[in-house]
């Protein structure tokens, strides 16, 4: 009987070589988890780095200090004549080119077109990603089936398929908002298939002793375990969007914030130009910023 | 040894409105040359051979076996989590093909869904078909059979390792169980809180008195919950070229009805046999 050893009685649980996933506590009361914040470290308050970057409007300012820079260096430079107008027209200038394109009621169809093409793309592409990231993350065969195609497909750089989008789809519309939803489909199925082969195993085990299967499994365990990935996921799509929507503008259109960098650097107008990329960074910043906020939600109403 | 049966004691109801939602019948199990290998070729590697036992409707069996032996994969074979390599498992006389409505499974885990509440978790226990209104009811009378209506609301996070052990509980018995499968599901718990839930989980049986099998590794907790006790492992005088894996070595009556007391001298005589079984010398 000497094969038989038991580690059991000693009163130790480490019983399966699973670690218990909840610990033994001395007392069966509620047990809050413990501040996120402020854990052993100095309290966030006063003018302690910590107390600062935990003020959210002082995180904004600390912020705003390097693009504030910017914009200083850019005024004074241009106004001590170190680069000609065409070179780098001073501030003033750009705005005074906003203002006139605003008048002309040629700024807002242009940020509203960029702006519907890079929304509708990211929402089919992240759709897109979402689903196929599923079956081939949960599904051996699908994994099979499609990997190596999905692979070889998203090798090939971006600017390769505008050749045959145009041929395809003709310069309109859904040329473009095909690019996109290419560039936002990637880094969602990759962030998605990889996450949910990672989901834990008990947790799934434990659902289908219950009885789920199949999509109810998915939306109920796995599509929420995997939240924080699939957000991580749908910003870098979103980025990789707007990346797309100027290769595609840029080729081919006749509006849109690619359209007018394009136009602008045929014409000579720097101002317009400048003014193209500051929008395309305001802009993508506050499409972030919002997909930002849905991730917090998210992750705290799933996580 | 005296095999001695214990008798069922139905006499007080824990809640009298349980029966409000049909109760599904305590179901006998039956263990047929059950064998279970993992791997194919050289790797294969046979966990559980010849398993052969029948468990009463009703009754509570408790299976004892060092770490690593089987246990998990014997139940994880009854829910239909697994399908055994050879043999079978029947409930109420027909085999488990795929996971069984039939039973309820609490983890030694709580494994509950860290982005749901304690409601919400219990409620996935429900059988399919209830309605939303019953499901609900339900719900609220299992939170309080487990002491957790305050807790309804709160997330797994929130709660202490006994709390979630409870809600793993109540999500298994919302499923109104033929048959329980409970996975060492107190072994995580420190001494107190096990002792409490293992009161529990007689207050329950006696109330709706299914067929339980719960592993342990605790002799104490088998002699005090069980009507009968198996032993999983190697043969005692298997020699060089036995065959692999692990059958059950002992089957053991526990006498007297619950709850027993648990400084018996009688059951204090059987868990140094049980031990001593196991492979542990007890003094
Ligand atoms: N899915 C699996 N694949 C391979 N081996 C497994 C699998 N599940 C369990 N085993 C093996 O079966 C044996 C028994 O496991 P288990 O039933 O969990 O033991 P116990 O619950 O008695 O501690 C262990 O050696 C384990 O490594
Ligand atoms: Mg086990």
């Amino acid at each position: 009987m000497t094969q038989l050893r038991n580690s059991a009685f000693t009163g130790t649980n480490v019983a399966d070589g699973r670690a218990a996933a909840v610990p033994a506590t001395p007392a069966d009361a509620a047990q809050p988890g413990p501040p996120l914040t402020g854990a052993g470290g100095p309290p966030a308050n006063g003018w302690s780095p910590a107390g600062i970057l935990a003020n959210g409007w002082a995180r904004l300012l600390l912020g705003l200090i390097i693009p504030a820079a910017v914009l200083a260096a850019w005024q004074l430079s241009t106004a001590a004549g170190v680069f000609s107008v065409v070179q780098l027209p001073p501030p003033a200038m750009v705005l005074d080119a906003a203002v006139d394109l605003l008048q002309r009621g040629q700024l807002g169809q242009h940020i509203g077109i960029s702006t519907q093409r890079v929304l509708i793309g990211f929402a089919a592409g992240a759709a897109l990603g979402l689903v196929f990231g599923s079956l081939v993350g949960l599904s051996k065969f699908a994994d099979a089936l499609l990997a190596p195609t999905i692979g070889a497909l998203r090798a090939v750089p971006s600017l390769a398929w505008v050749p045959l989008l145009i041929l395809w789809m003709k310069i309109g519309e859904d040329s473009k908002i095909t690019l996109i939803l290419i560039g936002a489909f990637f880094p969602v199925f990759t962030t998605v298939s990889l996450a949910l082969r990672h989901v834990d195993r008990n947790l799934v085990e434990a659902a289908r002793a219950f009885g789920l299967k199949g999509v109810k499994l998915l939306t109920t365990v796995q599509l929420p375990a995997v939240v924080p990935a699939v957000f991580s996921g749908l910003r870098l799509a979103l980025a990789q969007a707007w990346l797309f929507l100027v290769a595609a503008e840029l080729i081919a259109s006749s509006m849109g914030l690619g359209f007018l960098l394009t136009d602008s650097q045929n014409n000579g107008r720097t101002d317009r130009l400048l003014l193209a990329i500051v929008l395309l960074a305001v802009i993508g910043k506050i499409t972030d910023a919002l997909l930002g906020l849905a991730e917090k939600w998210a992750v705290k109403r799933w996580a | 040894m005296t095999a001695v049966l214990s008798s069922s004691a139905p006499e007080t109801s824990l809640d009298a409105d349980a029966g409000a939602t049909t109760r599904t019948p305590a179901l006998a199990v039956a263990f047929r040359s059950l064998r279970r290998t993992f791997g194919t070729g050289a790797a294969a590697h046979t966990v559980l051979r010849d398993v052969d036992f029948e468990i009463r409707a009703g009754e509570v069996l408790a299976i004892l076996g060092t770490s690593g032996c089987g246990k998990s994969t014997l139940l994880r074979a009854t829910a239909g989590l697994d399908s055994p390599t050879a043999g079978s498992v029947d409930i109420d006389g027909t085999p488990v093909q795929g996971i069984d409505s039939r039973c309820a499974f609490a983890f030694q885990e709580p494994r509950l869904l860290p982005w749901h509440t304690l409601q919400a978790n219990i409620a996935i226990g429900l059988p399919t078909g209830i309605s939303a209104r019953d499901g609900k009811a339900k719900v609220g009378r299992l939170l309080e059979l487990v002491g957790l209506t305050d807790f309804a609301k709160h997330r797994p996070r929130e709660i202490s390792g006994g709390m979630a052990q409870r809600a793993s509980l109540a999500r298994a018995l919302a499923r109104n169980p033929g048959v329980l499968l409970l996975d060492e599901p107190f072994g995580a718990l420190d001494a107190l809180t096990r002792i409490k839930m293992q009161d529990l989980l007689l207050d329950i049986h006696r109330a709706e008195p299914t067929t339980v099998l719960l592993v342990t590794h605790d002799v104490d907790e088998a002699l005090q919950l069980a009507d009968r006790i198996i032993i999983l492992g190697k043969e005692a005088n298997a020699g060089e070229g036995a065959a692999p894996g692990a059958t059950i070595v002992r089957t053991v009556h526990v006498p007297g009805g619950r709850p027993r007391d648990r400084g018996s001298v009688e059951l204090a005589r059987m868990r140094a046999s049980l031990l001593e079984t196991l492979g542990v010398d007890s003094r």
